[in-house]
């Protein structure tokens, strides 16, 4: 099993029998049902795409998929890739027992958007003295030559939006695993939002 | 229900805690480890705060050692916090007791309640 598809709830800690303190961000990731699969033959790959949470509907064409998977319409659908897909049969139920505890995982999540940000926010530039008669604070500076080149470089750190991206934090530990609530709880803090989507990757 | 409340609440371990607060002198076991040996620690003073909720909330305790005031602070349920004992019953009328800091010696008291 390649990894699960849930909602970051929170985060919380939990106590190890030594009774250190661990901080654990918890994943409501189950049940993830297997809604379609693609095939060497068919599409040139191989992947199975795992579905959470009951949606009220879809749109035309995807509810014939989930129709023919036999599950009602799912929130979100993502596509993971594995050697061989035919041993997964559109409809299967998975549960978040397929990770155990101790387990690495790599888990995406889709980052806090920022707005639009100056250069010391989003790139860390140190900025300038703040007293003493100084008169540049946090503005970029210069960006560039004069004549030569004539143009500013491309990729130049300039302000501008922030955040709002994909980011996969790697090698969290699975700390706990609670089938019947269908949440896992991972080590350490995962980007985005509560309720932001999140994808949990095993490794390997 | 909360999902995050479900999940402390299964995390949380089955022990007895008693009902303390602010003010009462208390005598915590804590289980420490030194050498490959646990041993039971036994720390005796005043609950100056009990801060967060659910599994992560701690305690503050005061007490002067030698002189020289000593906080420590434990989250109420660790497994290495064996057991509270309740000493003293104190009567204050606020929450957090950080002006004993700023005291010494008798009025550095907390007045026992009674009745």
């Amino acid at each position: 099993m390649p990894g699960l598809v849930g909602k970051k709830i929170g985060m919380t800690q939990v106590f190890r029998e030594d009774g250190t303190v661990v901080p654990v961000t918890l994943i409501k990731a189950g049940p993830n049902f297997v809604v379609y699969r693609r095939t060497k033959e068919k599409d040139g790959y191989e992947a199975v795409a795992l579905g959470f949470e009951e949606a009220k509907r879809a749109n035309r064409p995807m509810m014939g998929i989930f129709k023919k998977a036999g599950l009602p319409p799912l929130k979100k659908i993502v596509e993971f890739r594995v050697d061989d897909s035919s041993q997964f049969e559109p409809g299967q139920r998975i549960d978040v027992d397929i990770l155990k505890e101790g387990e690495k995982v790599d888990v995406t999540g889709w980052e806090k958007g920022r707005g639009f940000q100056g250069v010391v926010k989003r790139h860390g530039f140190a900025g300038g003295p703040r007293s003493h008669g100084s008169k540049f604070h946090r503005i970029p500076g210069s960006v560039g030559a004069t004549t030569d080149p004539g143009r500013v470089w491309k990729g130049k750190k300039l302000p501008g939006r922030m955040g709002n991206e994909r980011v996969t934090i790697k090698n969290l530990e699975v700390v706990k695993v609670d089938r019947e609530q269908g949440i896992v709880a991972v080590k350490g803090g995962v980007p985005g939002a509560r309720n932001s989507w999140v994808i949990i990757r095993k490794k390997g | 229900m909360d999902p995050i409340l479900v999940f402390e609440q299964k995390e949380m371990p089955q022990k007895e805690i008693p009902d303390f607060g602010p003010g009462d002198t208390v005598r915590v076991h804590y289980l420490i480890e030194e050498g490959g040996k646990k041993r039971i620690q036994k720390f005796e003073g005043t609950v100056i705060q009990r801060r967060g909720s659910g599994i992560r909330e701690t305690f503050t305790v005061r007490k002067i050692s030698q002189g020289i005031g000593v906080e420590r602070i434990f989250p109420l349920y660790s497994p290495n916090v064996t057991k509270i004992e309740v000493l003293r019953r104190g009567k204050v009328r606020r929450a957090r007791l950080f002006y004993l800091r700023e005291r010494k010696g008798k009025a550095a008291k907390v007045k026992e309640k009674r009745g």
